[in-house]
């Protein structure tokens, strides 16, 4: 007794499984998804710069964003900064999307296409001013 | 011995993608050659694997059984331990695959005073449990780098597993919990004499290599990170089959990338492979209805035998001393 | 026969020591110590079933005489296996060696030896499979785990392959199933094939082979030892009973384990089985041709045990029975269950059982036509046909051992234990985790049932021993019931070893206890002979009455 349809069968589910990837892609082509930083505020912006360097901010925004909700909310550390020109706070409100107005084609975009959930807007209720 | 030899091997092999990430710029061959090769390998070498088993027939039925046979109506069969259709041996089957069944039934024996005494001993189905069901979900979790856009159960696994929300990014539990089972394998391993006993190389490398993977993993997430946009790029270029480029990612990412090729690669060619092979058990995946249903050996040759007449022929006198009938007088 | 070579004493050999050597397992060589190993079979056995390479050879020589290429002999044998035999092929594969099996076996927990535990046993032949049959192992050697054939590595699996009882225990724990079993079979075909056969497993292949049992019995000797049997019938109950040998249209053929037929306290049960076919009027026939049930020939290879249960369809084909009923038998199950029909069938020459008391139809075997006695019995129970007086087992503290092959090779578990607690009045259960399907071996399976490894022997039943010795403790349990002819052989010493003052006993001697006959005179002794409980106190009762 070989079982060999039964094996075969199992050897395609699972391949089927594996290579889901591949061929729900198929036909694809990949795109590089670009956060849009086209606001009026960053338009009229002496410098075009943030708080830290760009590559950083790629990657370390989150952690920036969770030092600064330190300092603010334990510390009482309020001390504003000079960003490009402009006053902002230690905030994600009055800091970050002063200038990033944009926040479905700046956040959301790579946070959608990585599949991250922040939960930022858990607490901050930003659709009244018009930024989501 | 073999802790040692395993440990280098995981530890070249760290060292091999750093190096060549870092000094000899093979971002291309790391990120992209090598795990298209690895792919191909696990999927080749496993399917070759599992050809070769199903080329040897099953040729008796020989379930092992762990409960009451199906005989007369009013004895009540133990329907999942001892299986007599098709349907049950499926439950069986799920039992063991999902849920360890047979993990679960683990006993300690020990010999005090002459006796011997048995305890439960479900440790090693509990760490084996969460090694193999997080494993499962981390690989769920990593189709958010392979799909665009991330469907809802990806997402979903995601907000479930860190449902805690502690830290930024919030911590996933099941990739804390594949490290320490992974890590709670290897001591268990070395700390039962007996065990330890009967490691091979082959036994500590993988679990090497998979608390190798969730350390890089780990490390990407909450400590150095990563581009993550430039990476999910990667990663459909991937599989996309389609221009990859590679520029801007920290040379963890092809560490961690570099191991989990490793994986893929060796596992058809080791005892990873139980994973397909627990499937095709014949003491687990069989129906004890032998005495119903008569099972084909493919192989069944004529084998010589004594026949009655020549035993006739031998005791007849003796035979007829005693009254016994016979064919020929 | 062989010379019985006395273990040292209980309190000894219960000191057991797990400690594993301070070598590495790969270099660790095999040490044959006496006492736990049978010998090497004489010439005549192998030649007069064409087993190879017969000679004159002790397992302790040196020099195995083996033929020139055995090394190609053994190579090309596990390639040949390794493509018959899926299960073969996958269990040296996927083992992860995860331990779980360790603490199972019988001759581990015995002897502590680390190459007792099942999943190192295995090892023994992986780390060869691994040389010659993967890439791994051939390219990194001993880091792989892989090593050369030689002939003290054959002598190690020699060693090892026949310590180990064929009783799957640790199939049940293995995560995947994997069953040493399995790998013992095909480490001992190998091993055949170059004539590493035992004395104590040639012996019964030959005279089974020949004369159509184990243990040589022809013809009249049959037929005279059941006269025996009737005779004490006759003394304890004042009934004959008729049974008949080779009757051509008989109903039913009953093929029971020859040892049944030889001695204590397997003839008890054997009267058991001839008390209830007369007292139900079974039209049934002996065989002397298929006077065995069990079957030696499962000990060597598969193509000798089929040559051996051949005989148990053609001589129902030739009597012209309906079907056939099996006694009291381990490995005999084992066989019935998951091989015969394989091998030797289809049954088609035979009806679908039904008891012909009762009218139960036995739809679990209408494939192979062939009914355990205990399910033919616990269906006459059940359906109110037989007369049974349990308080003439009042004597009796009674518990049951599961038999490895019946157990984890069939489940059979509830009809003995009814028979039982209809027959006796007193039962009780060892431990949970030393019955049903975790029962623990007799010690003494799959042919190691010789005299000359008795300390082998009483090791790989300590076990069990310790389980009995637990309820002779918290209930006073004085008697080992079961339904195997090896168990009835071997569990005797090793009661008297390990736990003083239990008996051992078939299920149907304890039935043909309390089974009232019609027509049966006052019963006073037991199927023992010896005198029933009460019986003095009653004699004397009566005699005042007549003064």
């Amino acid at each position: 007794m070989y079982n060999g349809g039964k094996i075969i069968a199992g050897l395609i589910i699972f391949f089927g499984l594996v290579t889901f990837p591949f061929y729900s892609n198929f036909g694809k082509t990949a795109n590089k998804v670009t956060p849009k930083l086209d606001t009026p505020v960053i338009n009229q912006l002496e410098k075009k710069e943030c708080v830290k360097p760009k590559e950083y901010m790629r990657t370390e925004h989150m952690k920036v964003l969770d030092e600064w909700r330190d300092e603010v909310v334990r510390e009482g550390k309020r001390d504003k900064m000079i960003v490009g020109g402009i006053e902002i706070e230690k905030s994600l409100q009055n800091g970050c999307l002063k200038c990033h107005s944009n926040v479905k084609t700046f956040c959301d975009v790579c946070h959608t296409s990585s599949g991250v959930k922040p939960y930022c807007w858990d607490c901050h209720f930003i659709k009244e001013e018009g930024l989501l | 011995m073999g802790i040692f030899f395993s440990f280098s091997m995981i530890i070249a092999l760290v060292v091999i993608a750093f190096a060549g990430v870092q000094l000899a710029n093979m971002q291309f061959i790391f990120g992209v050659v090598i795990p298209y090769a690895a792919i191909a390998t696990f999927l080749i070498g496993v399917g070759f694997r599992v050809y070769k088993w199903g080329r040897s027939p099953v040729p008796f039925r020989i379930p092992t059984t762990c409960g009451q046979q199906k005989s007369l109506p009013w004895i009540k069969h133990s329907r999942f331990e001892n299986p007599d259709s098709t349907f049950d041996v499926v439950v069986r089957m799920a039992l063991e695959v999902f849920l360890f069944r047979t993990l679960f039934r683990n006993l300690k024996a020990e010999t005090r005073e002459g006796r011997v005494a048995y305890g439960s001993d479900k440790w090693l189905w509990l760490a084996g449990l969460a090694l193999h069901v997080t494993f499962f979900v981390v690989l769920l979790r990593h189709l958010r780098f392979f799909m665009e856009p991330v469907p809802f159960f990806v997402n979903l696994t995601d907000s479930l597993d860190g449902f805690m929300q502690v830290g930024t990014p919030h911590l996933l539990i099941t990739g804390v919990v594949l490290l320490l089972a992974a890590v709670y394998l290897f001591f268990r391993r070395i700390s039962i004499p007996q065990v330890r006993y009967i490691s091979l190389p082959a036994d500590y490398f993988p679990l090497f290599l998979i608390m190798s993977i969730a350390i890089s993993g780990i490390l990407m997430r909450y400590f150095t990170k990563v581009d993550l946009v430039r990476i999910k790029a990667l990663t459909m270029g991937l599989v996309t089959i389609g221009p990859v480029e590679t520029d801007g990612i920290g040379a963890i990412f092809f560490v961690h990338i570099f191991l989990i090729s490793i994986l893929l690669a060796y596992f058809p060619f080791s005892k990873l492979m139980h994973m397909g092979g627990v499937f095709l058990s014949p003491t687990r995946n069989m129906a004890n209805n032998s005495r119903i249903k008569r099972h084909i050996n493919p192989w069944n040759y004529p084998v010589k035998v004594h026949t009655y007449e020549e035993y006739e022929e031998e005791f007849r006198d003796k035979m007829k001393s005693v009254g016994l009938p016979l064919e020929k007088e | 026969m062989a010379k019985t070579t006395q273990p040292a004493k209980p309190e000894e050999l219960s000191k057991i020591d797990y400690t594993p050597p301070a070598t590495d397992w790969l270099e660790t060589p095999v040490e044959f110590k006496p006492g736990t190993y049978c010998h090497g079979s004489r010439i005549k056995y192998l030649e007069e079933v064409g087993f190879p390479n017969p000679r004159e050879w002790a397992p302790s020589d040196e020099d195995w005489k083996l033929p020139a290429n055995w090394k190609d002999i053994i190579l090309e044998g596990m390639k040949e296996r390794l493509g018959k035999y899926r299960s073969f092929q996958l269990f040296m594969d996927i083992c992860v060696r995860c331990g779980a099996c360790a603490d199972k076996c019988h001759f581990y927990i015995g002897s502590g030896d680390p190459k007792n535990m099942p999943v190192l046993r295995a090892e023994l032949m992986r780390s060869v499979y691994r040389k010659y049959f993967t890439t791994g192992g051939k390219l990194f050697g001993k880091q792989a785990g892989a090593r050369e054939l030689t002939e003290a590595v054959l002598k190690e699996w020699w060693y090892y392959f026949y310590q180990c009882t064929e009783c799957r225990r640790c199939s049940v724990f293995c995560p995947y199933g994997i069953d040493q079993a399995e790998i013992t079979m095909m480490g001992r075909e190998l091993l055949n094939l170059v004539g590493g056969q035992t004395d104590w497993i040639g012996g019964p292949v030959a005279n089974c082979y020949k004369k159509g049992n184990h243990l040589g019995l022809e013809p009249h000797a049959i037929t005279s030892n059941i006269d025996y049997l009737l005779d004490d019938i006759e003394e304890i109950s004042g009934i004959r009973p008729e049974p008949s040998f080779n009757r051509k249209g008989a109903e039913i053929l009953f093929v029971a384990p020859s040892g049944d037929l030889f001695g204590d306290p397997g003839t008890y049960t054997a009267m058991g089985y001839l008390m209830l076919f007369h007292e139900i009027g079974l039209d049934y026939t002996w065989s002397t041709y298929a006077s065995e049930g069990g079957n030696f020939g499962f000990f060597t290879s598969m193509e000798m045990a089929k040559r051996l249960n051949y005989k148990i369809y053609a001589e129902a084909k030739r009597l012209g029975v309906k079907w056939i009923i099996g006694g009291e038998c381990g490995h005999m199950w084992r066989v019935l269950n998951q091989y015969m029909d394989t091998w030797n069938g289809p049954a088609d020459f035979m009806v679908e059982p039904v008891s012909p008391i009762t009218g139960t139809k036995f739809e679990n075997a209408k494939g192979t036509k062939m009914v355990h006695i205990t399910e033919f019995t616990a269906d006459l129970i059940k359906n109110g046909k037989l007369k049974l007086d349990p308080s003439r087992n009042d004597h009796l503290n009674v518990t049951f051992h599961d038999s490895c092959n019946t157990a984890r090779g069939m489940g059979i578990f509830e009809e003995p234990r009814y028979i039982i607690k209809n027959v006796c009045n007193n039962f009780h259960e060892m431990p949970e985790d030393t019955i049903r399907e975790k029962t623990f071996c007799c010690g003494s399976g799959s042919g190691l049932n010789a005299g000359e490894n008795m300390e082998l022997r009483m090791r790989g039943g300590f076990p069990k021993a310790s389980a009995v010795k637990s309820v002779q403790k918290k209930y006073g349990v004085n008697m080992l019931a079961n339904i195997c002819a090896i168990d009835r052989a071997v569990l005797p010493p090793l009661m008297q070893y390990w736990v003083p003052g239990v008996s051992v006993c078939g299920t149907h001697e304890l039935l043909a206890n309390a089974l009232v006959m019609t027509g049966e005179k006052k019963r006073t002794q037991d199927l023992r002979l010896e005198d029933l409980p009460g019986i003095e106190e009653e004699g004397e009762g009566e005699e005042e009455e007549n003064v």
